[in-house]
């Protein structure tokens, strides 16, 4: 053992208050695991999104189709990362394929995840590209022609037929699809929801809280995502889209409000045992994080702005305006989000399962469960991101703008 | 170069030495077979007397020694709980080993209307959160009803750490896989006794099989009223304690 990890569980002890059980002073899950969920929760997020194009019709959304589609993979790809680091053995992991534990939850991690990559999100990309890729290889030189060609995986079939068992195709995985989004990040929920011990946790809205708010993060990301990446690569925003996307927007924050107001109001009307602990949680280590960020600045703010924005024409008159007060409520809202999962994380571990006092989290900065890896993680799929549209652009209009322009 | 003689000298001889080496390694598995079937007749049960303890935490230090835990007053597979209840407000309770847990302010003992000791140790329950949420199956249960963690193939994910309402476990700082109390199982295969339960000077602690009507647990079972911690969660704890408050959890 380090001398540096005993020194530092050493400093936390005048922090805690009341009794807590003396293994309890570690919190042991950190912001690695903060960032897991917060990152599961915009893969589904954004995918919901997709789905409104390709199954609800939604064509207004049109333009942000094939953006959410690439931002669900880049933040998916990342997603295991951040578990994988947290773990004592980080060269175990892939016990968890061959010698899964079927009651765990944690253990059909795996088998969610490689069916969301494998049979959802890799195949409906492919498809939606299918006859782009080919075009475009037919189209270009050097290396992008030979990339293009091994991602159409060399077919060359652009004819009619083809493309309408695309168009098919591509509606029965996101009917798929759907579900498996809300298999993805429900079952995330249900990893926290289902552990009895801890009353913070415990609860069965749990799933479905994590679900409305991944939907609200994804959905508020691809948003944000368009609006700066598309004028950014020469396009103008279509406010018609980005109107739609927000409305809603709008609703699932309001869904994923009352969600978790129905939580809190059980709670106190239920008064269980824990309930003074948690309110001692609440009042003292959670204040800042769970009061004012992701209720008052990440739900009720943005909640205000959007309300307004939907009831006064002045709003609606300019453009310029409106996309302001949105990208303003889009990084609220993220920034909510965020501290949602901080909030159920961080904070399920900061009371002791006696009841009886609290312990505290001390955030590293450098190292491996230190906020730099975790701010690195977050970023990862950015640059993922930038990638992917590189070799997969997600808007044809900028593509034959671009082509115009060098003609 | 070898005559057929000595050949067929060297063969027998080998065939000897690796028949009789083949039949005592077929005879010492029988013997470990019937061993593991004798244990599997047996349900471990462990008994607290929360009157007889008098928080001399003999059986923490013990435990520490025997089975590897750091010294560090932040892990623990036994540790004993101080529960002293004043005349008005809360109980106040405090972790008694060594000194370095945070030890909450003592009420002056005069508003003090009783005071005793708790150990705490892994329930090693019946139905196991642990062993439920375990992903690779490294925590398990034994047929003689312990839960143990097999440290080859637990990956430190912690989760069991979540799923265990009662603190028991942690994460050992240099194996990096979780860690608990086994009732020192090491030592019950070799008929010895945990090592907390050797060295407790008032008996506070004993332990046995709850399906013989000989052993100490039975006894324990007949002369006390007894508790088990948490039973809302339907965990079935194998401890079990006799005396003690509803204040303790």
């Amino acid at each position: 053992m380090t001398p540096d990890m005993v020194e530092k569980l050493r400093e936390l002890l005048p922090q805690v208050t009341g009794y807590i059980y003396p293994n309890e002073i570690e919190v042991h899950w950190g912001i690695l695991i903060v960032v897991y969920p917060y990152i599961t929760g915009i893969v589904a997020g954004a995918f919901i999104l997709a789905s409104l194009v390709k199954v609800f019709n939604v064509k207004e959304v049109q333009p942000l189709y094939r953006l959410a589609l690439l931002t669900a993979l880049a933040f998916l790809l990342v997603a295991p990362l951040s578990l994988v680091s947290h773990l004592g053995h980080p060269f175990r992991s892939y016990e968890i394929f061959l010698t899964p534990q079927t009651s765990s939850a944690m253990a059909m991690f795996g088998f969610v995840y490689a069916w969301y990559l494998m049979v959802v999100l890799l195949v409906e990309i492919w498809f939606d590209y299918r006859k782009d890729m080919i075009v475009w290889a037919r189209e270009e030189t050097g290396i992008m022609k030979h990339i293009h060609r091994i991602l159409a995986l060399f077919s060359t079939d652009t004819s009619e037929a083809a493309l309408r068992f695309d168009n098919r195709a591509l509606k029965v995985i996101t009917i798929i699809g759907i579900p498996s989004a809300f298999l993805l990040h429900g079952y995330v929920g249900f990893i926290f929801g289902s552990i009895k011990a801890n009353p913070w946790w415990s609860s069965v809205l749990m799933p479905i809280v994590f679900l409305f708010s991944a939907i609200v993060s994804g959905i508020a990301l691809v948003i944000l995502l368009y609006m700066v990446i598309y004028p950014l690569l020469g396009g103008k925003i279509d406010m018609k889209c980005v109107d739609k996307a927000m409305s809603f927007l709008f609703y699932a924050v309001i869904v994923d409000f009352s969600l978790e107001f129905v939580d809190f109001i059980h709670r106190i009307y239920q008064s269980e045992e824990e309930i003074k602990i948690l309110g001692e949680l609440v009042m003292n280590k959670l204040f800042f994080s769970l009061v004012i960020v992701q209720v008052l600045m990440g739900m009720l703010f943005p909640l205000g702005i959007l309300s307004a924005i939907k009831i006064f024409r002045q709003f609606r008159e300019s453009d310029e305006l409106r996309k302001l007060l949105y990208f303003v409520s889009l990084i609220l809202i993220q920034g909510g989000i965020f501290a949602t999962r901080w909030n159920v994380v961080i904070g399920g571990q900061m009371f002791s399962k006696s009841f009886r006092g609290l312990t505290t989290y001390k955030m590293e900065f450098g190292g491996i469960e230190g906020l730099l890896y975790a701010l690195g993680l977050l970023a990862l799929p950015v640059v993922i991101l930038a990638v992917l549209l590189k070799i997969l652009p997600a808007w044809k209009e900028l593509q034959r703008k671009g082509q115009a322009e060098a003609a | 170069m070898m005559d057929r003689r000595s050949f067929l000298k060297k063969i027998l001889s080998f065939l000897a030495v690796s028949g009789a080496a083949m039949g005592g390694f077929l005879k010492a598995g029988s013997a470990g077979a019937q061993a593991t079937e004798e244990h599997a007749r047996k349900l471990w049960g462990f008994g607290v007397s929360s009157d007889k303890c008098i928080g001399c935490a003999r059986c923490v230090i013990a435990c520490k020694s025997e089975n590897n835990v750091p010294k560090e007053p932040f892990f623990y597979r036994t540790w004993v709980e101080r529960y002293m209840i004043p005349m008005e407000g809360e109980a106040v309770v405090t972790n008694i080993h060594m000194g370095l847990a945070p030890e909450a302010e003592a009420p002056s003992t005069k508003g003090i209307l009783r005071s005793f000791f708790v150990p705490k140790l892994c329930n090693q329950c019946a139905h196991p959160p642990c062993v439920q949420v375990c992903p690779v199956g490294a925590t398990f249960s034994t047929d003689d009803g312990v839960v143990l963690v097999n440290d080859k193939t637990c990956i430190g994910c912690r989760y069991c750490i979540q799923a265990c309402p009662y603190g028991a476990r942690y994460l050992h700082p240099k194996t990096h896989t979780a860690d608990k109390c086994t009732f020192c199982y090491h030592r019950l295969n070799r008929d010895l006794l945990p090592a907390c339960v050797e060295v407790c000077p008032t008996q506070a602690r004993v332990i046995g099989d709850l399906h013989s009507p000989a052993s100490p647990m039975t006894r324990f079972k007949r002369m006390n009223k007894i508790f088990v911690l948490k039973s809302n969660l339907n965990t079935e704890p194998k401890v079990l304690y006799a005396h003690i408050d509803g204040e303790v959890r």
